[in-house]
């Protein structure tokens, strides 16, 4: 692999930047791989470096219908953080925390990860409880945070409106000082060219049509290109898992549903960390572009579509302006929607599947995006080792029928 | 922005007085104790989450406050019907016509 | 300053009305009737800004919203800042101020500008990602500067002075533009009589008529729109919106219009008026006349000052009376151009030279332009732009077009002015808002709208209709069937007549070659406000990225806030040559909304502060604010929290509320508590289904607490029903539950059983409550009522009828401190009356009034559960301890029943709710705080419960807590520890949940 470092810039500028190598390659399909991973996002990526770098398994191909990195690592928010309230969630979290920390480097692609902070206002007095739940389960879980009162969150905050005449009044804020932003896209790139340099087969513009078994056991993958064999599969493909656990025979508990996001015009630097509020419901960043990068919930109904309802905008706009009444004049430059895979208890499944060999890793949800190293890290584990990884054991399928849901919805966590 | 044809009231009205309930035709098992745990899960959380044709409950939230059901293409958004609780569907992914319009109005 | 480039005639400023503005701290004039970038070129401004990337000088390229250059700060002070304003869109109004939004001290000398020469050559695309690794602790350092320089324009800091409003609209036929398709259209639709809406962006309706040099029934083109636009706007089924950009177009013919109806007044909004509006439009059917944006040439240096777009110059010529410079060059591909060269020499002034990359070009205007003897250069380009703040020469080589190749030395021309014009890209972006592709056409060399779910027409330049006889047609057309298909009957109409003229096709050219490699020569710019260049995108597909939306993210084309109007065409054509693929192959990247960008406060409207949600108040608000209640907000009402007196805290003035209420008599506006009435046959059985406990045997006059799960047996609601008749029953509910209760019982009596005879009404509003509670209430509850309050005539969970403040009354006797209680519930009308009533009678008892506070202290102590509170969406009642009101014989298989009877449910170490008692009486556990067995144990602890219920009692005298522990209801008398974030440990023994009369006498006397 080619290293990239400031002096390599400095060297091939006098080349004209005509030497510069490919980041991954675009490899003819073999007939069978030890592991298949479905789906070329961020998740996906990151599960075939982990299966390479980690644990040895280098013949690995991940087959991705469309482009690397076009799904949800396309169209996300960039939030980074591990403040869940939930042990196994905070386990799972700070476990891609841990990882997010240094990743630029190990990768060696500056994947922008950002420690800026990330701050969940509080504006009731049951916020306030549940806040102080979160922060006081996430520090005896090794997971840093504080629960600011509103002075603090006033001078931490600048243009926050922490008066009292706001509809809601802001009474405090959780900060986890460890989360922030990332470069979505680089992550996605990051990890392909490091997974290729590891003999990783990418392969883009394929797309998976059938799972094919035999005596009940997944061996392989039909795809547009054809038959892929795969000793293990591991499915990866986020708001699409339906469908794939349809071509597969079984059904998830899950639901895809549009997740819209936008961006303002790009702006001088006005907001320095991440701040999200459940309550007025809107969250914002700024983007070292200069763009604001705000979200909210979901559109109520199952979507593929991509898009969205105009309500939430609005809805999601509003929340912005009442939280800084100095961005109103900020103009709204571009919206776009993703596909999530919601699940009954905001948290995902990382599991077997009644097919054997088949490994599903999906229904992250709106929040996804922050677990990318640790999702693939733990899901490569398990496709090496045919076991679950145990953090991933109580994210299993089986939960939704014992009734041990790991149920975020109920904390006062944001599932974004 | 939907527009959606609430069966009740007769009119087409936005998305904004209704409320998605997720999929249709999901009964409740008529002897609970008889279910299985894991038939019990699926009941509560397991969804068909199809790409393409869906059956699926809405509320006119605000506005009659009836539910009812609509055959909705979730790739497109397009709305093929809106029924009744307790009527059936026309339009099935299994097929059946070519999707036309209805006659409730613009949906699409 | 004098307006150097104003032309001495023409144009439609109104020249007897100066307009003065500031530019960058200069003051300059112009006149009524320009944009700010006509004015700005008026005055000789060659420079707006400094590139984002490499700190270029950057001039006005165009005229309208392709603009990637113009993006300013206009604003006189802090608070009415507006960032990013394109000058090309921004009508000038005396007093204007607007600055550049980058460079350093100024645009003109920009010491970032050095930096970017000696620096840009390591920043190709996605240089930042290749770099600033290490150490790893300086990417916060890194990114502080990276920030510092991004960015264009600057948010306010102040709160906005205006306000926006929006406004529903319907109609049969929403028209999109108001060039000749879209007038075309807007006229047939509105003759046939249907509703129709015409918005266009611009000042004035008109389009391209508004400057174009051809006639209508050999007029000037404007004296068509001028009749038109009359015609509109006497009928009464047209509106007319001016200044409004339809920038999204949603499913189901939804889409929305960004009305600016002061902007070209000032930078706020004259008193009384809405700074913008948008208009939420459900159209039946939509005409989309959005025109076509000229693509410039991309060729070296073409960002200097002093290259535009052809068709922009003839705008600021024949429209505003504006030459931005005096001899002219022109590098194209096709026919249209060569109106500039036409129009510029009308105004008198020269045209240097015409590079046609056609070898033969024999259409109309290229030989009137032959005959007025400007010299023509066919088969050639402008390969460089020479100069660096503004253009001084253009370099013209002969090119081979198939081979992308310079075939000759060319020769250096003087110039002032270089105009480039590859063609035209249709304005397929609403069209494109759903999803539907556009589709390649070869022959226009452009993408046009490809099918959809749109129910519109496409008609004009964006249907790849380009001559204005055929423009007006298709217009006519397609406004005639939007109407039909709207419902109406078809009308006839005439147009106007057309110049014929001899055109010849345009030919394939995005980049122009030069003599040395990509990589090496000048800069190529394709994105102009992104700095991506031709070699930028020929790197991204070297290192692999190759689908064009990779090409795109990893080199920003189109990212900007002109979302790559200008070079999204050049720069996918530049990728699909360099991967040896075609366009279409290639694809375009997603079209989302806005077409352009939308104040946030505009989409927000009127639904910030007061009005960002409703705020719900009780009947007795006024009375609460004048004994100086503070307030707690529980949903979406203002509940009274306490009511402090002078120099009390909220402790204090808890304690003493508390006292009030067990020792003589307390009154809490309970009113917020959700009612539904129930009616019906089977309404008691409906309740046996939707409620944990049995209902089958509550007789008429009684009321009985009861707890709802979900399916998955899980509480979600809790509250006291009471039976007013056999078939009829009230219901309450927690005062945030009320509404999703509500919609439970609906869906429930809907979709699963609507064989049962039951209606529920929510009466919530309708009925205000007053709690009367403490040992005194009896005796103060007599004073104003007629009821016979004797223990036994009226015992505890029993109602009354009656008079209550001489108004008709239902008073339950029901208690959530323990104590004796009554609720007392009026028509809300009377409720205000009744209460002052109680409060003046209970001077002699003793009665205090107490809110939400208090109230929740009193439950406590009595371990009553707070649904939200002390659940979470994950407790059973059995989890509860509240086994006693779950029916486990009752014969319907009962809503949670199930659910709570699965494997997960049955464990014997669940979360148990219990009462927490600190050994330290003194010390109040934190709500919230985590519990531990062990409080030694590292970290990650294992966590056994948290604290949700937790206060200093008056009453008890010492503190107390609520919380859910691992197995908790068979560890009485044992220890649990909370860790604290200071890092000291409360340690508490685990008791029974009930500390305050653990009998439940004093509410029982």
């Amino acid at each position: 692999m080619q290293r990239y470092s400031g002096f390599g810039l400095f060297k091939h500028a006098f080349s004209h930047h005509e030497n510069w190598q490919r980041m991954w390659r675009n490899p003819t399909p073999k007939p069978v791989y030890d592991v298949i991973i479905v789906g070329g996002g961020g998740h996906g990526l990151a599960t075939a470096y982990y299966l390479a770098k980690e644990f040895g398994i280098k013949n690995v191909a991940v087959i991705e219908k469309g482009w690397l990195g076009g799904g949800n690592t396309a169209r996300n928010t960039t939030i980074v953080r591990s403040n869940y309230l939930w042990d196994e969630s905070a386990h799972l979290y700070e476990h891609a925390m841990k990882l997010w920390e240094g990743l630029s480097q190990d990768l060696n692609y500056n994947v922008m990860f950002s420690q800026r902070g990330v701050y969940n206002l509080c504006h009731t007095l049951q916020d306030m409880r549940d806040s102080e739940r979160r922060v006081s389960a996430n520090r005896l879980n090794g997971v840093d945070g504080e629960l600011l009162d509103a002075k603090q969150v006033a001078e931490e905050i600048p243009y926050l409106d922490c008066s009292k005449n706001t509809r809601y009044p802001v009474m405090g804020s959780t900060v986890q000082r460890r989360g922030g932003v990332a470069r979505h896209d680089a992550v996605a790139w990051g990890y392909a060219r490091a997974a290729d340099a590891l003999g990783v087969d990418l392969l883009q513009q394929t797309e998976v049509i059938g799972f094919r078994k035999e005596n009940g056991v997944c061996i392989g993958v039909e795809t547009t290109k054809g038959f892929i064999g795969g000793k293990r599969v591991g499915v990866v493909t986020a708001g699409n898992s339906g469908h794939m656990a349809g071509l597969a025979g079984f059904r998830l508990p899950l639901e895809s549903h549009p997740l819209q996001a936008l961006v303002s015009e790009p702006i001088k630097p006005i907001i320095d960390s991440v701040i999200m509020s459940n309550a007025v419901h809107g969250y914002i960043s700024q983007s070292d572009k200069g763009d604001l990068v705000i979200g909210a919930g979901i559109d109520g109904y199952n979507g593929y579509g991509q898009r969205g309802s105009y309500g939430t905008i609005e809805h999601t706009l509003q929340a912005i302006v009442e939280m800084f009444p100095v961005l109103s004049r900020v103009r709204m430059n571009r919206q776009w929607g993703g596909i999530v895979d919601t699940s009954p208890d905001a948290c995902p499944i990382i599991s077997k599947t009644p097919v054997p060999n088949l490994f599903f890793n999906c229904g992250w949800g709106t929040g996804g995006f922050k677990a990318t190293p640790g999702s693939g890290h733990v899901f490569a584990a398990s496709l090496a080792k045919g076991e679950m990884h145990p953090l991933a054991k109580p994210f299993s399928m089986d939960r939704f029928h014992t009734g041990a849901l790991i149920d975020e919805h109920g904390a006062a966590a944001v599932a974004h | 922005m939907l527009h959606i044809f609430c069966p009740h009231c007769g009119e087409l009205r936005s998305e904004e007085e209704f409320h998605a309930k997720g999929q249709a035709h999901i009964p409740r098992p008529l002897d609970p104790a008889a279910c299985s745990d894991a038939e019990w899960g699926d009941y509560l959380f397991f969804r068909d989450n199809p790409r393409g044709i869906h059956h699926e409950l809405w509320v006119h939230a605000a506005g009659c406050r009836q539910y009812f059901n609509a055959t909705r293409h979730t790739v497109t958004y397009e709305i093929l019907e809106t029924y009744k609780i307790g009527e059936k569907p026309r339009f099935t992914a299994a097929g059946g016509a070519e999707p036309q319009a209805v006659d409730q109005g613009v949906t699409a | 300053m004098s307006q150097v480039n104003r032309l001495a005639t023409g144009g439609r400023v109104d020249r007897s009305q100066p307009v003065t503005f500031t530019f960058n701290g200069q003051t300059y004039q112009g006149f009524a009737g320009d944009t700010l970038a006509a004015a700005l070129l008026a005055n000789g401004v060659d420079i707006v800004g400094r590139s984002f990337k490499y700190s270029r000088p950057r001039g006005i390229v165009a005229a309208g919203a392709e603009e990637p250059n113009a993006v300013l700060q206009i604003g006189s002070t802090e608070a009415a800042q507006i960032p990013n304003v394109r000058a090309t869109q921004q009508a000038l109004y005396p007093g204007l101020v607007a600055t550049s939004t980058n460079g350093w001290p100024s645009v003109n000398t920009d010491m970032m500008g050095i930096l970017g020469k000696v620096g840009g050559k390591m920043m190709p695309p996605g240089f930042y990602y290749k770099t600033f690794m290490y150490p790893q602790n300086l990417w916060l350092t890194y990114e502080k500067y990276i920030r510092k320089a991004a960015g264009l324009g600057r948010s306010p800091t102040e709160v906005d002075p205006d306000s926006y409003d929006y406004m529903n609209q319907h109609c049969d036929v929403l028209v999109v533009g108001a060039g000749p398709a879209g007038l075309a259209a807007a006229l047939a639709a509105a003759r046939s009589g249907a509703r129709v809406i015409l918005a266009d962006e611009q000042e004035e309706f008109g389009g391209s008529l508004l400057s174009t040099r051809e006639t209508l029934d050999g007029q000037v083109a404007s004296e068509w729109v001028d009749e038109v636009v009359a015609e509109l706007a006497g009928m009464a089924n047209v509106t007319l919106l001016p200044r409004s950009t339809v920038n999204g177009y949603h499913d189901h013919n939804f889409l929305t219009i960004h009305q600016r109806l002061t902007d070209h007044l000032g930078e706020v909004a004259p008193m009384g008026m809405a700074r913008q509006r948008m208009h939420r439009v459900r159209a039946k059917r939509v005409v989309l006349a959005t025109g076509a944006h000229e693509r410039p040439l991309v060729y070296a240096n073409n960002d200097v000052p002093g290259n535009m777009l052809a068709d922009a110059v003839s705008t600021y010529v024949r429209r505003y009376g504006v030459a931005p410079g005096k001899q002219l060059v022109l590098s194209t591909n096709n026919d249209y151009a060569y109106r500039v060269v036409l129009d510029w020499l009308d105004a008198g002034l020269q045209v240097v030279a015409v590079a046609d990359a056609r070898s033969n070009p024999r259409g109309a205007w290229v030989e009137e332009a032959r005959a007025r003897g400007v010299r023509i250069l066919t088969g050639s380009a402008v390969v460089e732009a020479r100069g660096s703040k503004r253009v001084t020469g253009a370099r013209i080589c002969a090119i081979d077009v198939t081979a992308l190749k310079v075939t000759s030395p060319g020769e250096v021309l003087d110039c002032d002015l270089i105009v480039s014009s590859g063609g035209y890209s249709p304005v397929v972006h609403l069209a494109s808002h759903l999803g539907g592709k556009p589709t390649w056409r070869e022959d226009i060399l452009a993408f046009v709208p490809g099918d959809g779910l749109q129910k519109r027409e496409c008609a004009g330049a964006v249907n790849g209709v380009f001559r204005l006889g055929d423009v007006l047609a298709d217009g006519f057309e397609a406004g005639v069937k939007a109407a039909v298909e709207a419902g109406l009957s078809p009308v006839e109409g005439s147009l106007p007549a057309t110049e014929a003229r001899h055109e010849e096709p345009a030919i394939a050219l995005f980049q122009v070659p030069h003599d040395k490699p990509t990589a090496r020569a000048p800069k190529q710019f394709v994105d102009l406000q992104n700095d991506v260049t031709a070699a930028g995108i020929e790197l991204a597909t070297r290192e692999g990225f190759e689908s064009v939306e990779h090409v795109k993210r990893y080199t920003a084309l189109g990212f900007g806030t002109d979302q790559g109007k200008l070079g999204n065409i050049n720069g996918l054509a530049i990728a699909a040559r360099s991967l040896g693929i075609s366009i279409p192959q290639m694809g375009t990247t997603m079209f989302r909304p806005n077409y352009t960008p939308v104040t946030f406060g505009a989409i927000a409207g009127r639904h910030c502060g007061a009005l960002f949600e409703p705020k719900r108040y009780t009947a007795m608000q006024s009375w609460h604010l004048q004994n100086g209640a503070e307030f707690e907000d529980v949903g979406q009402w203002k509940r009274p929290w306490y009511f402090p007196k002078a120099g009390e805290d909220l402790h204090a003035a808890v304690a003493r509320e508390c006292l009030a209420v067990r020792n003589a008599v307390g009154i809490l506006d309970a009113s917020t508590l959700g009612k539904i009435d129930i009616q019906g046959p089977d309404a008691r059985e409906f309740l046996n289904r939707v409620y944990t406990n049995a209902w089958t045997k509550l007789d008429v006059g009684k009321a009985r607490y009861g707890l709802m799960c979900k399916e998955d047996g899980m509480v979600f609601d809790d509250g006291v029903t009471a039976c007013l008749a056999d078939n009829h029953f009230l219901m309450t509910t927690t005062t945030g539950g009320a509404a999703r209760v509500m919609e439970w019982l609906e869906i429930y009596h809907q979709t699963e059983w609507p064989e049962l005879k039951v209606y529920f009404t929510s009466v919530t509003d309708h009925w205000a409550t007053m709690t009367l509670s403490g040992p005194n209430s009896r005796k103060l509850l007599a004073e104003v009522t007629d009821i016979d309050l004797d223990k036994d005539a009226f015992p505890f969970m029993s109602w009354k009828e009656g008079q209550v403040g001489g108004v008709p009354a239902r008073v339950f006797r029901i208690s959530f401190t323990g104590e004796l209680s009554y609720e007392v519930n009026v028509q809300a009308d009377y409720a205000l009356g009744v209460w002052e009533k109680i409060i003046a009678a209970g001077q002699k008892h003793g009665l205090t009034p107490y809110g939400t506070e208090t109230m929740h202290v009193l439950r406590a102590e009595k371990g009553f559960i707070i649904v939200g509170q002390d659940t979470d969406g994950s407790v059973t009642p059995d989890d509860l301890n509240m086994g006693w009101c779950v029916g486990r014989t009752k014969p319907f298989s009962w809503i949670g029943w199930r659910g709570m009877n699965r494997e997960d449910g049955l464990r014997e170490d669940r979360k148990q709710l219990v009462g927490l008692k600190p050994i330290d009486p003194n010390q109040v556990l934190p709500e919230g705080a985590q519990l531990v067995f062990d409080p030694k144990q590292a970290i990650p602890m294992q966590m056994v419960g948290h604290v949700t219920s937790s206060y200093m009692s008056a009453a008890l005298g010492y503190s107390f807590a609520m919380g859910v522990v691992k197995g908790g209801l068979k560890r009485i008398g044992e220890r649990v520890f909370a860790p604290l974030v200071d890092g000291s440990v409360i340690e508490a023994e685990i008791v029974s949940s009930v500390f305050y009369d653990p009998k439940g006498e004093r509410q029982n006397v």
